[in-house]
């Protein structure tokens, strides 16, 4: 399953993105890949048809950076003036598209980078603004030693079509090489993310991202969350596809995302998980900080925790445990894993 | 079960009557039985059900010739009143005496000490069975095998891998004739690997002067050369054995120390070889396999007081019957169940003792493990030991280079959290387990 196409919250990771590009008035969108998508056109024909939009898919024969591919699309993104938005497929926020692109109108500069506030700067590149300047970028700082501010690149921009001409067709980096070009010349601004953000390209992440977009799900009141008063649900933030079959006598949450046909059997606990499509836990089930991947089964008693992820079609057996163990696909797991380990 | 009546083809044609002496030890022998045996001497310890010496009675019960049964031992008169009053009752064909000593004199020494009580009634033959073995105990087998050689001793012996024999007294015998030609105590060189099961049938005209004989030699040569042990032992355990202090005391005399060996040049030693299981419980975590070999017996003889099989109780099951039971909980194989103890809603034992007024609530999944007295198991909580191989005759296994004991034992009075996990843990008493535990012993 391609990641862009993976479900983050029961939608797909680039339903989310799409969505909201189209609410923010976009028109075409360019999806830049390195594989053949051949499994995600049938969707991608669905969203156009969804949202009247125009995607097109521009497949790079050989590893082109982040800026490269842009190069490569200079055709669908210079087809009028208009600036154009570029995000990273693996991060997750409430997407602020209109605003991004009011504040880039007003300040007249080629770039806007999102930016988002961390705790600890210096493990990421961090942004140093102009003395006296609010948004407009004076340099960027690889994993500073000292602190030098607490922002950094949230993975979405606007830029004006004239980036494209600071580009070249080569493999090329969007932040090494594109932006401190830019920032040479004062024509990078930042512009601050409110609410969560994460990049959730690796389980860890995605779980964590998950709990983060499920908290904002409840802070915004989302009617599709399930109601933190039925028996079942334990702590909040639970989302479950309405033709999911809970069992009896489970108690599930919080942090919880259940998939469409996916099947909880009786006295399950849940918590910090993602039971994915099709996927189904048995009776007396235990998992913790888990993605159950499509179609895959856990089986009575078993435990899951500390990170597992199971991929397509996996069965664990009853009463196994697994500790943080990343399982690939159509494996059937019949003994313990007691430390986390790839099991092939 | 059908059992031909012991007959001597000796000219006097008299037909002697037996004793059985079951050798169990004392409170100071514990050590490796903790934490189990903080709360209850290990020879009353419930295995499928039962206290450990009332299997060795129940094999006792069923030789015609055996009327009167001594435990020999040093704990103190109280601790086997209860367990005498009781099995008086339940075997009214034995008459059973406790013969307290009042310091450790060795396993051979207590016999020799009461030998007055013993030789009363002139039996001809006394079976001696140490009550730390879980086996069949093939007594009529080993009986008449006496009675067809006329022996002087015949020993249980067991076939056990090459590895695990050099744990065990090791006997060298003749195949054909099944007489010992050699007998020798933990050796350290591979030498045999059939071993002393810790079960033995003596003549009485033999057993008692050679112990005299073993404690005259002693007096005269009072600092005798100890064999050592073997110097990696299987079953050593997470408490410091207190064999050594014993053996340093003059007046231990130990059966397979001091009076094997000797015996094995007497050309009337034999041994009688099992094919059947045979298990040593010396570590508390070795009750689990003993718990599943003696489940395991009851149930191939269609004894009435198993659990009968349905789709939640894979059999064997033991379940007393003033416990509570859950309908969803699943239990088996090799479950006991102990008075009073709750099982909630789905949960889920298999392969191990739950103990008196213990409870285990809903969802939880107990594996491989013994839950101690009025212990509680928390809803989802997972207390689980590793399995070790069926042949295996030890009860630890190797975890990131460290030595764990595999079966998880939590003692008296313990309590799991609710989804806690505890993985090859022992827990001493009383302890509150509120975070995940694994390859731990919590002091």
């Amino acid at each position: 399953m391609p990641k862009p196409l993976v479900e983050f919250g029961n939608k797909r990771m680039i339903l989310h993105q799409i969505e909201a590009l189209a609410a923010a008035g976009v028109t075409d969108i360019v999806l830049a890949v390195n594989y053949r998508p051949e499994v995600m056109e049938k969707y991608l024909r669905e969203y156009e048809e969804q949202f009247g939009i125009n995607i097109t898919i521009s497949i790079e024969s050989e590893p082109l950076g982040t800026a490269g591919p842009l190069k490569l699309a200079e055709e669908t993104l210079s087809k009028d003036d208009t600036p154009f938005f570029v995000l990273n497929s693996d991060v997750t926020c409430e997407y602020p598209f209109k605003e991004l692109a009011a504040f880039h109108k007003s300040h007249g500069d080629e770039g806007t980078i999102v930016v988002t506030k961390v705790e600890e700067p210096s493990k990421y590149g961090v942004i140093v603004h102009k003395p006296n300047h609010a948004s407009r970028i004076d340099r960027f700082v690889e994993k500073p030693v000292e602190f030098v501010g607490n922002r950094i690149n949230a993975g979405i921009y606007i830029l004006n079509t004239s980036v494209l001409k600071r580009i070249e067709l080569r493999p090329t980096s969007i932040e090494q090489e594109t932006f401190p070009d830019m920032v040479k010349d004062g024509q990078l601004h930042s512009f601050d993310l409110e609410g969560f953000w994460m990049d959730v390209g690796q389980p860890k992440d995605f779980l964590t991202g998950t709990c983060l977009y499920l908290s904002s799900l409840t802070k915004k009141g989302n009617k599709t969350l399930s109601s933190p008063t039925l028996p079942y649900v334990h702590g909040g933030n639970v989302l479950i596809d309405p033709s999911a079959k809970i069992g009896k006598n489970c108690r599930i949450g919080p942090n919880v995302t259940i998939g469409p046909d996916v099947v909880v059997g009786d006295g399950v606990r849940l918590q910090r998980c993602v039971l994915l499509s099709g996927s189904k836990v048995k009776d007396h089930a235990w998992v913790k900080s888990t993605i159950v991947g499509w179609n895959s089964t856990v089986g009575r008693w078993a435990r899951l925790e500390n990170v597992t992820v199971l991929g397509d079609d996996v069965t664990i057996g009853d009463e196994i445990y697994v500790n943080g163990g990343s399982i690939l696909p159509h494996k059937t797991i019949k003994a313990n894993v007691d430390v986390p380990a790839i099991i092939m | 079960m059908s059992l031909q009546i012991p007959h001597r083809d000796k000219s006097n044609g008299t037909t002697g009557t037996t004793k059985a002496v079951i050798l169990v030890g004392g409170s100071s022998r514990g050590t490796r039985f903790r934490p189990l045996s903080l709360d209850v001497p290990k020879p009353l310890f419930d295995v499928a059900g039962h206290p450990i010496i009332w299997h060795c009675l129940t094999a006792i019960d069923k030789v015609p010739s055996i009327q009167e049964v001594y435990l020999i031992g040093y704990y103190e008169e109280s601790v086997f009143r209860d367990f005498i009053k009781d099995s008086s009752i339940e075997f009214p064909n034995l008459s059973i005496k406790y013969l307290r000593e009042y310091q450790a004199l060795g396993t051979a020494g207590g016999l020799y000490h009461f030998r007055d009580a013993i030789l009363k009634g002139r039996p001809e033959r006394l079976f001696v069975l140490n009550s730390d073995v879980c086996c069949s105990f093939p007594l009529n087998e080993m009986l008449k095998l006496s009675q067809e050689k006329d022996a002087e001793a015949v020993i249980l012996g067991t076939r056990v891998s090459e590895d695990a024999a050099s744990n065990f007294g090791c006997i060298v015998s003749d195949s054909h004739t099944r007489r010992v030609l050699h007998y020798v105590e933990k050796p350290e060189s591979h030498i045999s690997n059939l071993i002393n099961c810790g079960v033995y049938l003596f003549s009485t005209d033999a057993i008692f002067p050679s112990i005299r004989s073993a404690i005259k030699r002693r007096t005269d040569r009072p600092s005798r050369l100890v064999s050592y042990p073997s110097s990696d032992n299987l079953e050593s355990s997470f408490m410091i054995d207190d064999d050594d202090d014993e053996s340093r005391q003059n007046e231990v005399i130990r059966l397979e120390q001091d009076i094997l060996s000797d015996m094995a040049d007497s050309k009337q030693f034999f041994v009688y070889e099992t094919k059947d299981f045979w298990r040593q419980i010396k570590t508390a975590g070795s009750a689990i396999p003993a718990n599943a070999l003696y489940l395991q017996k009851a149930w191939q003889s269609g004894s009435k007081e198993l659990a009968a099989p349905a789709a939640n109780i894979i059999p064997p099951v033991y379940i007393h019957p003033t416990a509570t039971v859950h309908p969803t909980a699943k239990l088996g194989p090799n479950v006991s169940i102990g008075p009073r103890v709750t099982i909630g809603a789905g949960a889920r034992v298999k392969e191990s003792i739950v103990l008196e007024d213990s409870e285990i609530k809903h969802d939880a999944c107990v594996l491989y493990s013994i839950i101690g007295w009025n212990s509680r198991v928390g809803a989802w909580a997972r207390v689980e030991g590793t399995p070790t191989p069926v042949t295996s005759h030890t009860t630890s296994i190797i975890k990131n280079g460290v030595k764990v004991q595999a079966i998880t034992i939590l003692g008296k009075e313990c309590s799991v959290g609710d989804e806690i996990r505890v993985q090859n843990c022992i827990c001493l008493p009383f302890k509150e387990l509120k975070r995940d535990v694994a390859n731990e012993v919590i002091m």
